[in-house]
């Protein structure tokens, strides 16, 4: 992951070169509230990028968009080179049936504040779900691969455990094995941490850092400055819709250059 | 706060305080009045139960010659037929209905609307002498292109028999009902669960059958113990149709015969409760199966104080859960 960041300019090579993700123009309104006003940004492979900003900022909405849990109102956002929930069609682009929507997002896996693990299911259960019912893996196969990914997220011991039995920390790595399953090639964390119990955010952190390091494309809605200075390669601060400042985190936390990103930064640091 | 001045447990009493006391004894409150309460009660029913066995109107002799008369355990076979078959059909057409309010097509929307509409809005008895009725209005059922000779006509009286027809009834009026009970259910399930299952990639019919309605069964189990209770004393009504091979019907008709309604109430009621006890027993064992991952143990879950003997709580949950083990979070990976 290192080399990739310093080799950030040089050109990628053979299929690398699409972006994983690109967003062109992207707007999207709840009614009349615009909560996203023309969103241009690239995400390369194997590029971890943090979106920070004030609640309300859109940050969130915006990586919903990515996997078409929210429709974008205007703009064009892709994922590996595909329109995400569209269809294109020059000028125009055609919503997809849900279906083929659904298809898109086998491989984009998402985690959320709240975890969302399924409660009627153990923890193993709750891995091996998405591959067999949506991929149609076997289910011997199904379960070697998720008791492979419950170690790698340190829950080995905890694999028949329910989730109410679980801590916040442990249901997250559930949650983050449960969504690597599905052999996603983009994750999506929206606030991944924010629901935990503070002394608890650092076992989730440490499997996101994991993950980064193996190259994973990772988008991460975060408060976790920390986490986002050291993993990152690329910090993206969001306010009102808007990108308002695009950079390496270390120099955009230590040197801020707009005035709304040094008001925020001043107040979480 | 009169003990604030007693010495927080753990730390040593201050030089020259009270001398160690042996941790107090707790006494339970006690209720005397509910055992009062419960003997007068006993008296009482004593007292009912001396009188009834007295009174020659209950007739007691016919109760116990009559209880299980061939007739009526037939009649409590056909009851509980009619109770289960219509209620697998209601729960199966509920669903669908319910499932049908939820979608985002419109035309599906009203559709199941308006079925709950007609079949909630019409008493079960006046839909139950319709659908006995329903051979002079239809003599026959058709098949093929309308306004040409059809394909196949069977005689209507022919396809349905009595019992077939007190079924529909029955079973279409409940299903309304337990659309409602799903719908209720379906929308107590979080929507981050679907959120979390369409992230998955999972389309929404799977979603719905993988996700939403096993938890929402915890919701629909218990109203549909009690529509499933009431079921089984609406088959009385089914005389409507008329079917009269069920519970009330057959003893109605054998009292007719002694000329005395008393004892074969009694009869019939004790097989109704005979049967909805049985059938409270299953609903106990269904509701225990829609427990699973819900509640129990909430010693183990998150938010355990951490303490300075157990480092971090990750540590702390598996020593508490499994002592042998000495694996945590942290080197696992």
């Amino acid at each position: 992951m290192s080399d990739q960041m310093t080799s950030a300019e040089q050109a990628p090579t053979g299929a690398d070169a699409t972006p994983m993700v690109l967003a062109e123009s992207v707007s999207k309104s709840f009614g009349s509230n615009e909560v996203l006003k023309d969103i241009s940004l690239e995400v390369r492979r194997g590029e971890v990028l943090c979106l920070v900003g004030p609640s309300g900022s859109g940050k969130s909405t915006f990586l919903r968009c990515i996997n078409h849990l929210e429709r974008v109102s205007s703009g064009r956002l892709s994922v590996d080179g595909q329109l995400v929930g569209y269809r294109d069609g020059g000028d125009k682009i055609y919503e997809m049936h849900p279906k083929d929507a659904a298809k898109q997002r086998r491989d984009i896996g998402m985690v959320f504040q709240r975890f969302n693990l399924f409660p009627h299911m153990t923890a193993l259960g709750n891995v091996m779900e998405a591959p067999m019912q949506v991929k149609g893996v076997s289910k011997a196969q199904a379960k070697a691969r998720a008791h492979e990914l419950l170690a790698r997220v340190g829950l080995a011991e905890r694999a028949d455990y329910y989730p109410a039995h679980l801590s916040g920390g442990q249901q997250q790595r559930v949650a983050i094995a449960r969504a690597l399953a599905m052999d996603p090639k983009l994750m999506l964390f929206d606030e991944p941490t924010s629901a935990l119990d503070p002394e608890l955010v650092g076992e989730v952190l440490d499997v996101m850092k994991n993950l980064a390091a193996s190259g994973m494309t990772m988008i991460v809605v975060t408060h976790e400055m920390g986490f986002a200075r050291e993993v990152a390669d690329t910090l993206v601060f969001m306010d009102g819709g808007v990108v308002v400042e695009t950079g390496d985190p270390r120099e955009v936390l230590a040197n801020p250059q707009r005035e709304r990103t040094k008001a925020f930064l001043s107040k979480v640091l | 706060m009169t003990d604030t001045t007693r010495p927080a447990a753990g730390t040593t009493p201050p030089p020259g305080g009270s001398p160690e006391r042996s941790p107090a004894k707790v006494v339970k409150l006690r209720h005397p009045w509910r055992t009062v309460f419960a003997v007068v009660l006993l008296v009482l029913l004593a007292l009912f139960v001396i009188d009834a066995a007295q009174r020659t109107a209950y007739d007691w002799p016919a109760v116990g010659k009559y209880i299980f008369d061939r007739r009526i355990s037939e009649a409590a076979v056909f009851t509980l037929l009619l109770t289960v078959i219509s209620m697998v059909i209601a729960i199966i057409l509920g669903v669908v209905l319910a499932v049908m309010r939820q979608s985002q097509n419109p035309v599906v929307k009203s559709v199941a609307w308006v079925y709950l509409w007609i079949f909630r809005g019409t008493p079960v008895y006046v839909q139950l002498v319709f659908w006995g009725l329903i051979a002079i209005i239809y003599q026959s059922i058709d098949l093929g292109v309308p306004f040409m000779e059809p394909w196949v006509s069977i005689p209507t009286t022919a396809a349905l028999n009595a019992f077939w027809i007190a079924v529909i009834g029955l079973s279409l009026n409940e299903a309304a009902y337990m659309a409602e009970i799903v719908r209720a259910g379906l929308l107590s399930v979080d929507h981050g669960q679907h959120e979390a299952a369409t992230a998955l990639g999972m389309s929404w019919s799977k979603t719905m059958r993988r996700v939403v309605l096993p938890q929402a069964m915890r919701v629909i189990i218990p109203p549909t113990g009690n529509e499933v209770i009431s079921m089984l004393k609406t088959t009385s009504l089914v005389s409507a149709v008329p079917f009269t091979l069920e519970l009330y019907a057959r003893s109605r008709d054998i009292s007719v015969e002694i000329f005395n309604p008393i004892p074969l109430l009694i009869v019939a009621s004790l097989w109704y409760l005979a049967v909805t006890s049985v059938l409270m027993v299953g609903q106990y064992f269904l509701e225990k199966r829609y427990a699973r991952g819900i509640g129990a143990r909430p010693d183990t879950v998150a938010g355990t104080v951490p303490t300075a003997a157990v480092p971090a709580v990750d540590v702390d949950l598996d020593t508490e859960a499994d002592p042998g083990s000495m694996r945590h979070g942290g080197d696992a990976r």
